[in-house]
């Protein structure tokens, strides 16, 4: 973060927060119940016995397409979700699955949704990239780098024109940094003052190309500078510091539309997409090795809750045991459920063609 | 009834929106302090203010995207363009975005925009200012496509463009901006898909839409005076949803079609029309489908060559000829 804006932050005594965020961020955590503490580790878990079975059911063959796995970024998705109030909406890049999970999503819809069933979120026609959920404030799952981030600025300027008090959590990878409409969005954000948080997921590899082969400059939230915007790079393995450093953030922009950059650094187990074969050759083993025993996410959040005794052992796996039976069943569900109806194929094109308005007339689809 | 400019009509259609709207808002490059780059929106901005009349940056691709993000929570940003040709540097938020959100959700999200400006050659400017994506669009399902050749029209689809819950991709034309039509006081909307009758004839159907309408009107006249043949005139006034009823009435009626529009010829919008006209009326036809449309190169900027490679009267009545 650029140096005042600690200061700015620190002062910053309004606050709208449902939970009370107070003047010191760290408050942010120290106000968590048990319950909260569980419910943050639990969906961890949750997120990667979902991935582990979604891989299981690609390796299967039951799902096919794209599966861009979440391993190892859990505290992201779990603790922005966990920030989220009333009025707060998030919106997110390809690798959605933890997100869609964090926000309340269920697995099953989830699990459908990647077997292509008329049971999932987007009954069928979305995919593993396009999960949403306007209900819950998740606006996807967009399939295309950087392609979501204008969109995330708009839903910031509908909030500040509805006069709401929220804010807009807009996700990206650290490849998206180099796409020209996330610098586009971060100038509109700034010169219009909307209340929006970019939060780039630093996962240290765009597909096969590590940050340093691929972006100039670093840290890459440095670049809001350009734009006098604060920015902030966040240690991704503690889910606390995450809250703690994100919540002050949200808080500014719910109160007075600053927009701001953060960088989650983080790391993903697993390939680009399930399809990446080169998984182990664009980086050690001895890398990948390194962040699962030693940044898990998971792992240390485990350690952090057994020392403040609200994990044990017992817990511990009764959860995980929960985890890994409801990604069972999502999965048996899933491949229980029907495809769409071959109807299907043409609603969800048009509004007005599904409400029946009557307001367009002549031929809208075009098949012979 | 009192002539207005084309430019006026959809500035009318502007204003009562906005009024009767409040989440309707105006968004681009030079449309509010400066009045727009063609005076589409003059004096918007000073009667609804900075909230409802905003002015962007250069950046097609970051604006057109946070009007697609504004309007899935409900805002309803009218989205211009100061020349379609730049949609191509937002391609990716109009044409991935805007025309696949609702499908990929299953329904559940959908939006609202209007995305609107001037689509055509003509004008002495060079290719990249002088593109007409009306093809493009009206490939792309989840879009809706509007092409209006007149004052008239252009305000009735409007309103009905930004009363409409699909993103709607209004096509308008520089030429057509400084003429006037006939536009009465009372409001009225037109609805989006259906073509008009823009002159009855009873030898030859010319299709056309947007300023392409203006030119065989021009030709039929040309016709009737020179050649005693008697074109009729159909205006598409979208191309997305496409009047396919009314397209084969009137070819039923004169048996023959010449298709005209402004696109380049391979798989432009005259292709697709043909298609149908010969799977659905081939019987009906005494001459093949002929189509007019700009000459399939870039444009060119030297402005005899451009008048020739933009459809014109004396193309489309030789192309008649042709067949008549």
């Amino acid at each position: 973060m650029s140096k005042n804006s600690n200061t700015t932050l620190e002062t910053d005594k309004k606050s709208g927060a449902k939970k009370q965020s107070g003047k010191k961020p760290a408050k942010i955590n120290a106000s968590l119940t048990r319950d909260d503490k569980i419910k943050l580790y639990r969906d961890m878990v949750r997120i990667r016995r979902f991935e582990e079975r979604s891989l299981h059911s690609y390796q299967q063959g039951r799902i096919g397409g794209f599966l861009h796995l979440y391993i190892g970024q859990e505290s992201i998705a779990v603790a922005t979700a966990s920030l989220m109030e009333d009025n707060d909406h998030l919106i997110t890049a390809y690798r959605d699955h933890g997100n869609a999970l964090s926000v309340g999503m269920t697995m099953n819809e989830c699990m459908a949704e990647l077997y292509g069933r008329f049971t999932g979120c987007s009954k069928g026609k979305g995919g593993s990239m396009h999960y949403f959920a306007p209900d819950k404030n998740f606006w996807g799952g967009h399939g295309i780098v950087g392609g979501q981030t204008p969109l995330g600025t708009g839903i910031a300027f509908a909030l500040k024109y509805k006069k709401l008090k929220g804010c807009c959590l807009c996700l990206l990878g650290d490849g998206a940094v180099n796409q020209g409409a996330y610098l586009e969005s971060l100038n509109l954000a700034a010169l219009w003052n909307l209340p929006v948080i970019y939060v780039i997921e630093n996962n240290r590899y765009s597909m096969g190309t590590s940050q340093k082969r691929s972006s100039a400059g670093a840290p890459l939230a440095r670049r809001a500078e350009s734009y006098d915007m604060d920015w902030e790079v966040i240690d991704g393995s503690s889910v606390y510091e995450i809250r703690e450093k994100l919540s002050p953030l949200m808080e500014r922009a719910r109160n007075d539309c600053t927009p701001s950059v953060v960088e989650i650094q983080t790391y993903r187990y697993r390939g680009h997409s399930v399809a990446d074969a080169n998984a182990e050759k664009y980086r050690s083993k001895k890398e990948i090795e390194d962040y699962k025993k030693n940044h898990d996410p998971i792992m240390l959040f485990e350690k952090t809750l057994i020392k403040e005794g609200v994990l044990t052992d017992a817990t511990i796996e009764e959860i995980d045991r929960e985890a890994k039976k409801e990604a069972t069943d999502a999965a048996k569900f899933a491949d229980e459920s029907p495809y769409p109806p071959q109807e299907e194929i043409f609603t969800d094109v048009y509004w007005e063609i599904d409400h029946r308005t009557g307001k367009n007339e002549g031929r809208i689809f075009f098949n012979d | 009834m009192p002539q207005i400019l084309y430019r006026k009509a959809l500035n009318d259609a502007f204003a009562e929106e906005l009024e009767r709207d409040e989440n309707v808002v105006l968004i681009g490059e030079e449309i509010a302090e400066y009045n727009g780059a063609y005076k589409v929106t003059e004096g918007l901005h000073a009667r609804f203010g900075d909230r409802r009349v905003i002015d962007t940056p250069i950046s097609e691709a970051a604006f057109c995207g946070l009007g697609i993000g504004a309007s899935m929570l409900g805002i309803r940003p009218v989205i211009e363009l100061m020349f379609w040709s730049f949609s191509y540097v937002a391609f990716d938020q109009l044409f991935n975005n805007a025309a696949t959100v609702r499908y990929m959700s299953g329904g559940l999200i959908n939006v609202p925009i209007v995305v609107r400006g001037p689509a055509n050659g003509g004008t002495n400017v060079g290719a990249t200012h002088s593109h007409t994506p009306e093809n493009f669009a009206a490939y792309t399902p989840g879009l809706k496509v509007v092409c209006p050749s007149n004052a008239y029209d252009a305000k009735g689809l409007m309103k009905s463009a930004i009363r409409d819950n699909d993103p709607v991709f209004v096509m308008e034309n520089t030429l057509l901006y400084g003429q006037k039509w006939e536009v009465p006081d009372e409001e009225y909307l037109i609805p989006i898909g259906k073509a008009d009758i823009k002159r009855e004839g009873a030898d030859i159907s010319l299709i056309a839409h947007g300023r392409c309408v203006i030119t065989c009107l021009e030709a039929a006249k040309v016709l009737e005076e020179d050649y005693e043949i008697d074109a009729e005139v159909l205006d598409l006034r979208s191309i997305r949803p496409l009047d396919q009823e009314a397209i084969l009435n009137s070819v039923r009626k004169t048996n023959r079609a010449v298709l005209v529009d402004e696109n380049k010829p391979f798989c432009g919008t005259g292709a697709q029309i043909a298609a149908i006209i010969q799977e659905h009326a081939f019987d009906d036809l005494d001459a093949p489908v002929k189509r007019v449309s700009s000459l399939d190169a870039p444009q060119i900027y030297s402005k005899p060559l451009e008048d020739e490679m933009i459809p014109n009267v004396q193309r489309i009545v030789r192309t008649v000829r042709e067949i008549l």
